[in-house]
């Protein structure tokens, strides 16, 4: 049972990062990303091609993960910020109905692009036995050294997110803007390069995420939607504008996962959609709201 | 308190023109929704009649055409319904095509029930189970409502996919049509998908032009104005949340009528929605005309590049956020805005008494 427990927890580490950047888009600009996982495994599969061509050129192991890796997280910076600014920004208002068709439509042509590019079976990123290696713990237990450094970086991100946003000049920004743009506006903010910078931020987690993912386990172009699926879960259970809402989210959905895969397989990942449900009805503001919506 | 008494009171009914102030009267017909009633009867009538008349080596693949087109077709008629008039935009839609597909084959295989029967109860059981749905759906707003819609239809997809009497995840074929043979089952799909695609467009068009049809245009408007004047703005979301879950069933039930085969992945395809978006979006969302519009295109897309698998659904992905930055409007609400066309008229337009204006 502890076991259980245990996996779940660090299962939740995952969700939460795929989880944060959806929060923070969320928080600043209700924006709903519906390729958030389709972004995810994109991102995957960037880090892959990357990879594929470091070494290609003759460096191996830790140190060419660790180049793409850093190389990869400006990239999608970039990424983030031109999509919000030249294509979201255009979408945003009281309809949600614009953003919703933009980005659903994003979900399918990634879908299809890297489907047509890499064929529909699974990659991952190859980490020279870390994903096998555990570590021992007290009481016969056993926990694998690659979850643990996912959970610890998921505990860095959110903290670092959050003092982002409650602390620096940029957050201040980010709470400005979601909390009334006109105002903002008016104070001499760029809604719209505030927005793009979120993003960014976004986009970055979402590499970190899709690189983590592939290392953990595999990726293949159709699982974005099961992706975007856990992470709207973790952030809404978390409730809206929290970051370490989000992060709780995140963990209460890896253990009812890992519960649930315990009893049977096949009931999972359903056990964890109906929590999700019941909160929503039992507390639909989630568990820790800062944000009114 | 005691002016107001005696000035007349407008009913609040206005499909008679004494309702409207002197000198004005409220108008709704147009000349091209005439003509468009006129030749939609005809095409209806030719083809109810395609079996007669269509040349036999080609009929019985035409009537599957037909029956597949219309399955997208009512299923894209209640999105918009749901999405455009509703303002509830849904990403879980096909959780009431698979439910309607589901009962029907329940229905018919165990409970032995004319599978033909069972569609119509198929589309039923899709909106009684709408009701406890909205209860948790409508707890969400925006894009949440869209995602959190998804994640109910995953539910649903999930659930089936453990049942082992209908096959579990790799799903089960409807036996109880064995008995019937091969022409008969066809033509009687063939009725019936003709007989849905009416139903959906005139269900549809009387809901819109009914009383509820002009509360439901003005909560779209605004919600909170709406409430103002007293109109029951849950009741009324919920009325339409059931009435799509009803058609989306409807659309699931023939569909699988026509298909002998379910699986939980195919009833609870997400594509079912993304299809419905597209159709919707392409023609113009918030028409009537628009989802027949889109469904015209996406058959004639599906026909000639189906072919070209990722690169073809790839495309529509494309297409469908180039026409949701560029043309928000659609290809019929251009037409409307241009030509002023309405086939299916649901405004009410003020008019002049004195020089009466019937286009």
């Amino acid at each position: 049972m502890i076991e259980t427990l245990l996996q779940g927890l660090l299962l939740g580490g995952l969700y939460c990062l795929f989880a944060l950047g959806q929060s923070l888009m969320f928080g600043v600009m209700r924006l709903t990303n519906t390729a958030q996982g389709d972004f995810i495994v994109l991102a995957a599969f960037a880090a892959i091609v990357a990879l594929t061509g470091v070494a290609a050129i003759g460096t191996v192991g830790a140190a060419s993960l660790i180049t793409v890796g850093v190389l990869l997280l400006p990239v999608s910076f970039g990424f983030g910020y031109a999509l919000q600014r030249f294509v979201l920004n255009g979408t945003l208002g009281r309809d949600p109905l614009p953003s919703l068709v933009v980005t659903f439509g994003l979900s399918i042509v990634i879908q299809n692009l890297l489907l047509e590019t890499f064929s529909a079976d699974p990659r991952s990123i190859g980490t020279e036995g870390l994903n096998t290696a555990s570590l021992a713990l007290p009481g016969g237990l056993a926990v694998g050294v690659l979850p643990v450094l996912i959970f610890a970086l998921a505990i860095a991100a959110t903290a670092a997110l959050q003092w982002l946003f409650g602390h620096s000049a940029l957050g201040r920004s980010f709470r400005a803007v979601s909390d009334d743009r006109e105002i903002a506006e008016l104070m001499g903010l760029d809604a719209k390069k505030v927005y793009a910078l979120a993003t960014g931020i976004a986009f970055v987690l979402i590499a970190i995420a899709g690189v983590l993912q592939a290392m953990r386990t595999t990726v293949s172009p159709a699982d974005g939607p099961a992706l975007l699926l856990f992470a709207f879960e973790a952030v809404i259970i978390g409730g809206m504008g929290s970051f370490w809402g989000t992060f709780a989210g995140a963990l209460l959905l890896g253990v009812t996962q890992q519960i649930g895969f315990r009893i049977d397989p096949g009931w999972g990942i359903w056990l964890g959609h109906i929590v999700f449900l019941a909160v929503l009805v039992v507390r639909p503001q989630g568990l820790f709201p800062k944000t009114r919506e | 308190m005691s002016a107001g008494m005696n000035t007349p009171s407008v009913p609040m009914d206005s499909r008679t023109t004494t309702g409207a102030a002197p000198g004005l009267r409220v108008v709704r017909g147009t000349r091209a929704n005439r003509v468009a009633l006129g030749v939609g009867l005809l095409l209806v009538a030719g083809a109810a009649t395609l079996p007669l008349w269509a040349p036999a080596e080609h009929a019985s693949s035409w009537m599957r055409e037909f029956v597949e087109i219309a399955c997208y077709f009512v299923f894209a008629m209640m999105w918009n319904l749901l999405a455009g008039y509703g303002g509830m935009v849904s990403i879980g839609q096909q959780a009431f095509f698979g439910i309607g597909g589901y009962t029907m084959l329940a229905l018919g295989n165990f409970a032995g029930v004319n599978p033909f029967i069972a569609v119509p109860l198929g589309a039923c059981a899709a909106a009684l189970i709408a009701i406890p749905v909205s209860f948790v759906a409508f707890r969400l707003a925006g894009g949440y409502f869209a995602i959190g819609t998804w994640v109910i239809a995953d539910v649903f997809r999930l659930g089936f996919a453990n049942i082992s009497a209908v096959g579990g995840g790799s799903g089960t074929s409807l036996t109880a049509l064995r008995g019937i043979d091969k022409a008969t089952r066809e033509i009687a799909t063939y009725g019936m998908a003709v007989a849905c695609v009416v139903a959906a467009v005139a269900l549809v068009y009387l809901f819109l032009r009914s009383k509820r049809g002009l509360a439901l245009l003005a909560i779209r408007d605004n919600a909170v104005a709406a409430e103002s004047q007293g109109i029951d703005v849950r009741g009324m979301k919920l009325a339409v949340y059931v009435v799509a879950a009803f058609g989306g069933g409807l659309a699931g039930a023939l569909y699988f009528v026509g298909n002998l085969r379910i699986s939980p992945d195919a009833a609870f395809s997400v594509n079912w929605t993304a299809f419905a978006i597209f159709m919707v979006v392409i023609g113009g969302i918030g028409k009537i005309e628009g989802p027949i519009v889109g469904a015209l295109i996406f058959w004639a897309l599906n026909k000639y590049f189906s072919d070209y698998g990722t690169w073809y659904l790839l495309g529509l992905g494309l297409l469908a956020i180039v026409v949701t930055i560029f043309f928000k409007q659609g290809i019929w609400g251009f037409l409307q805005q241009r030509y002023g066309w309405s086939l299916f008229p649901t405004q009410r337009r003020l008019l002049p008494q004195a020089k009466p204006r019937l286009d």
